[in-house]
């Protein structure tokens, strides 16, 4: 299994939506080399006869009646956003300008 | 009105019953009490007082109405502030939401609402509740009230040390790999994560969603089985919910009874890496057991050991989308990079400024283990060893009726100890890990004081899933049992906390 | 990123060397009256930020929890398009960030769509039938709508900030994908065109969806690539979005057929990309290159429980299933006995319903046709809508027949009548009343009329005395100018020939 590098560090940030400085990413290469270090023997354990559990509970088919329930109001809606205008989110351009 | 906070809560709400004492003069004085201690403690994010006090007029109100009340009425909790409340802030002890009201209530709270119990206010827990000791918080640690240089045990270490230093007589915690236990154990208080699915868990911000369970904290086994029995339940708004009554759980922690039970001990959660004085106390409880007429067995669960490994990816994984939606956009902070930034870069720099050290560890690990070319070997191997721990704990259960450990390797560790070895910080859940992988319930009670530090030590009670009943009848035995023996409950040997008012 | 810039091949040309493989990926929206794991309404063009609940907006602490009845619309898509439906399947986080998706990750399916390994024929104008495999039709939810703002084309680029509105988030989606579609040569955008046809008329048959196209009910994703004749392995495709007309899907495959086709004669390799349709150019542009980037983190969502299928719902889901269109369409045409030819017609006029409605409440198929494609289709034309859309109903045309065919009114006088119901007169019959429009019956003013043009055509009043009773039409002509058709044509015909004693 592979280890984990500061080029990994800052392709998983970008993808995670963090920005981090250099001083960060090696500090943060240098943690998680060890904890990945750690855990990776975790693949060898089960066998390919051992199913995956993502739920702890088994159980299946919860469904919701197609009943329309209470709403935000448009002001409730917006009350947390941190810039809003026209009853709507704002937020700055999605592409560069050029 | 001192005793007035020194009460369980069954006993202050048999006096509220009794109109012995108001719910405005016991809501007043845990708000005072908060107001005296919690300068040192820092449990409490925000004091809900006016509410609180409004809830408690009310209760006295209905009472003198001889409207009908829940038993539970006018007896104060604080609530994690991991659990969203309309009217109060809710930070998950991140800079990310500082700020943020939610405009909607969590299921927990909707049910304490309708049971009349004041909230007294959000008390303090590790970022997103990711941690063992509360150091993690964007608001400062909180400390532990038996010796204020240590460690309350995390996440939830703000409802355990709430409760512990009297500042309140319940709380709700939330556990997610031993948040409510741990913090129990080292502070002395009884904590119970409920069977997965037992309470609903909408409302409560989720850090890994198949792992995330609403539990009580309290001083008494009774007085979490009351808890417990207010928060449980069917809830059509989370798909995880079970649809099994809660069950009687009061009746089981007041009947109280291990004659004949099987008790299992956990071979692979004692031994190496565990305190002498942990075991000692362990092994005191299993003798007191016994004499009360349990069979103590030995079980083996050898998939327990890598337990820790696959929880170090699965709950990573599920944190890394759950907390993708901290983004500036909707909600919280947003953080806006010099020129004229995209939403891109105002996310990143967003997320960069908001979320603490290990948080980021976490998201990153989580991305980590999800991307691509990884996700086999790593989430797909940790959910099959996830089957493997639950396929342990069946075949336990086959020998024994409940199982029990240590709660915690060791008692609270000294702030900052840990805080650069996250490795040494995550081996501190190694015994509560399990019940969160497989679902299953678990209860942690005090087992007195480790002889060679004079902190406090915890049990552990684990049951199969939808039996947390079983928790309560053996947790009131041996809770009963030890406090005979110290003559008192455990708390009273707590040291006084000295007065530094909150300015909160 | 001007649009239309690019070479292009004539499409003959690109014909002769080069084989077209296409994809579809159609996006139908439900027409559930809540979302897929919200009980927000489901709604188009309200306020925004109002059809929103806390789940809607991805708020701390939210939950989903699925819609019964989109999960039962998926399984009938499945059915119609002849797919396996999963025994057991699970919803799956695709993890991206992007404003418009509230959680940053967008509850989907992923290893395991609730619908797989299915089929479409489809028909080609000329009577061709074509297999489309389908390889999955699997549940999720639309994102919500952003606006950008500023800049000067409302585009994206050039934007200097955005609006976002998410009562379009969490909208049910039934996502199907088809296996590549090959062999379909220079009749490839024809069918392109064909299958969202048929996919549009079958969600809307089955009444799950609106199949509304410029609302963005059914969105279509289309994958061109080309390979020289007698390759077997494909080329490289692009996958062009934003088509959302049928018109729009012929065009955009057959300009990327033209654009491929162009970029490989200059022996450049294509590259991997979105491409984005616009319409007012009809050509595409380049968006999005693939990456590593779209590295997606799937997992199973641990919010939301697998659904579990068993043959007995299956079933009686299939028995609710409506009669396929195809099958549907040759039943009708053997009933009314139409030709080839006629039927074409009346289903490209979009009539056959209408028509079908018409005979149900009680007129030949002829009459049937004779008004859907006469008289309300030509009003149509000019109002410029569809002719199911005019406010015809099956029993007003009954009466109108009625009338006719009593001798009351005739085929021109029919149409003053129509006019009449349409501008709210009220029934035909009161509309004959009011407007005087009843054919003369009584024979004093006819016989007058009929005198007098046998009188101006003395030739043909003894051909017809001579035995050719068919020149009487000239005579009835006549009649029907002079009574400005207010005149029953058939009485006509008997009192002319009455008048010269001839057999009829």
């Amino acid at each position: 299994m592979a280890e984990i590098n500061r080029d990994d560090v800052a392709h998983l940030a970008k993808l995670a939506h963090i920005d981090m400085t250099d001083e960060e990413l090696d500090r943060m290469a240098g943690e998680l080399a060890v904890i990945v270090d750690s855990i990776k023997t975790v693949s060898e354990v089960a066998g390919d006869d051992v199913p995956a559990t993502s739920h702890p509970i088994p159980l299946s088919n919860v469904f919701r009646e197609d009943v329309v329930g209470d709403t935000l109001s448009n002001e409730e809606a917006l009350l947390g956003a941190p810039d809003n205008a026209d009853g709507r989110f704002k937020v700055p351009a999605i592409l560069d300008g050029e | 009105m001192a005793d007035l906070i020194h009460l369980s809560a069954d006993a202050l709400a048999q006096k509220l019953a009794a109109k012995e004492v108001s719910a405005v003069e016991a809501t007043q004085a845990y708000l005072d009490r908060i107001d005296a201690v919690d300068g040192a403690i820092n449990a409490f994010l925000h004091v809900n007082t006016e509410e609180a006090l409004l809830v408690a007029a009310e209760v006295d109100k209905a009472r003198a109405d001889g409207d009908a009340l829940h038993p539970l009425a006018g007896v104060p909790i604080a609530v994690k502030d991991l659990i969203v409340t309309r009217g109060q802030p809710t930070t998950a002890g991140s800079k990310i939401l500082e700020g943020w009201q939610s405009p909607y209530d969590a299921t927990v709270v909707k049910k304490l609402r309708a049971a009349k119990m004041p909230i007294l206010g959000k008390t303090n827990l590790d970022e997103f509740a990711m941690g063992s000791s509360t150091e993690h918080s964007a608001y400062g640690p909180t400390r532990n009230p038996w010796d204020l240089d240590r460690i309350p045990g995390g996440s939830g270490g703000g409802s355990a040390a709430a409760v512990a230093a009297f500042e309140a007589p319940l709380a709700l915690g939330t556990d997610t790999g031993g948040s409510i236990r741990q913090p129990g154990a080292v502070t002395g208080t009884v904590g119970v994560k409920p069977t997965y699915g037992g309470v609903s868990r909408y409302g409560a911000i989720a850090m890994a969603s198949s792992l995330d369970q609403i539990g009580p904290v309290s001083r008494t086994v009774l007085d979490s089985a009351l808890l417990h029995e207010v928060i449980g339940g069917h809830d059509p708004h989370d798909s995880t919910s079970l649809t099994d009554p809660v069950g009687a759980l009061v009746e089981a922690a007041r009947l109280g009874q291990v004659e004949g039970m099987r008790i299992g001990v956990i071979k692979e959660l004692q031994g190496e890496g565990y305190q002498a004085g942990v075991l000692t106390r362990f092994h005191e409880s299993l003798d007191l057991l016994r004499s009360a007429g349990a069979e103590i067995v030995e079980v083996s669960c050898p998939n327990f050991r890598y337990a820790l490994e696959a929880y170090y990816l699965i709950m990573p994984s599920e944190a890394s989308s759950n907390l993708a939606k901290y983004d500036g956009v909707r909600f919280g902070l947003r953080v806006v990079p010099d020129g004229a930034p995209t939403i891109e870069r105002v996310m990143g720099a967003t997320r960069a400024a908001g979320f603490g050290d290990e948080v980021k560890r976490r998201i990153i690990l989580g991305t980590y283990a999800l991307s691509a070319g990884y996700y086999d070997a790593y989430y797909g191997s940790a959910q099959k060893v996830r089957t493997l721990i639950q396929r342990d704990f069946a075949a336990a259960f086959e020998q024994a009726d409940v199982l029990i450990s240590p709660t915690a390797p060791t008692t609270a560790f000294k702030l900052g100890e840990k805080l650069d070895d996250p490795l040494a910080m995550y081996l501190n859940d190694v015994a509560t890990i399990p019940a969160n992988m497989a679902g299953v319930p678990g209860l942690s009670l005090p087992g007195g004081l480790a002889d060679e530090d004079g902190l406090p030590v915890g049990i552990q009670l684990l049951a199969p899933a939808r039996q947390d009943a079983r928790l309560y009848r053996v947790g009131a035995v041996l809770e009963s049992l030890l406090e005979e023996s110290w003559g008192g409950p455990l708390l009273a040997k707590a040291p006084a906390i000295p007065g530094i008012a909150g300015g909160k | 990123m001007t649009a239309g810039t690019d070479e292009v091949l004539s499409f003959d040309e690109a014909m002769e060397k080069y084989d077209p493989v296409l994809g579809f990926e159609v996006h139908v929206e439900l027409n559930t009256k809540t979302k897929m794991f919200s009980s927000a309404p489901n709604a188009f063009g309200d306020v925004p930020n109002t059809n929103v609940t806390p789940v809607d907006l991805g708020l701390p602490g939210v939950l989903p929890v699925v819609n019964g009845v989109a999960v039962e619309s998926a399984i009938k898509i499945g059915l119609a398009l002849n797919c396996s439906i999963a025994e057991k399947c699970y919803f799956a986080r695709k993890n991206y960030f992007y404003p418009d998706t509230p959680k940053n990750f967008q509850t989907s399916q992923f290893e395991d769509p609730i619908a797989h390994d299915g089929f479409l024929d489809i028909e080609l104008t000329d009577g061709t039938v074509f297999r489309v495999e389908i390889e999955r039709a699997h549940m999720e939810e639309d994102a919500g709508k952003l606006t950008h703002m500023g800049g000067s084309t409302g585009r994206i680029q050039g934007a200097e900030f955005s609006l976002v509105d998410y009562n379009r988030a969490g909208v049910p989606l039934i996502e199907i994908v088809t296996k590549p579609i090959e062999g379909a040569g220079s009749r490839a955008p024809e069918l392109a065109k064909a299958y969202v046809a048929a996919i549009r008329e079958i969600v809307k048959n089955l009444g799950v969806s609106d199949a509304r196209m410029e609302r963005g009910n059914v969105r279509c994703d289309a994958n061109v690539s080309l390979r020289p004749h007698g390759r077997e392995t494909f080329g490289t495709r692009t996958e062009t979005k934003n088509v959302n007309s049928l018109r729009a899907v012929e065009h955009a495959v057959r300009y990327e057929i033209q654009r491929h086709a162009a970029v490989l004669d200059t022996g450049t390799p294509i590259l991997q990309e979105t491409r984005h349709w616009h319409e007012d150019t009809r050509s595409t542009t380049s968006g999005r290159p693939k990456s590593d980037a779209d590295d997606y983190r799937y997992f199973p969502e641990p919010d939301l429980v697998p659904v579990v299928t068993n043959e007995a719902w299956i079933e009686k889901l299939r028995a609710e299933l409506p009669e396929p269109p195809a099958e549907r369409r040759k039943r009708l045409q053997a009933d009314w006995g139409y030709s080839d030819a006629e039927f074409r017609d009346v289903v490209n006029a979009g009539v056959m319903s209408s028509i079908e409605d018409t005979i149900a409440a009680g007129v030949s198929a002829a009459v049937a046709r004779k008004w859907w494609m006469g008289e309300i289709s030509r009003r149509a034309k000019l109002a410029d809508v569809e002719p199911a859309e005019l406010g015809v109903s099956p029993e007003l045309i009954v009466e109108l027949n009625a009338l006719i065919e009593s001798g009351k009114i005739n085929d021109k006088l029919s149409r003053d009548v129509l006019d009449g119901v349409l501008a709210g007169e009220g029934t035909p019959a009161e509309v004959v009343e009011k407007r005087g429009l009843a054919v003369v019956s009584d024979d004093g003013p006819l016989l007058e009329a009929i005198d007098g043009a046998l009188a101006a055509q003395p030739d043909v009043a003894d051909k017809i005395r001579g035995g050719k009773v068919q020149a009487v039409g000239a005579i009835v002509g006549g009649v029907m100018k002079a009574t400005r058709g207010q005149a029953d044509a058939g009485r006509v015909r008997e009192l002319i020939l009455e008048r010269l004693g001839v057999e009829g």
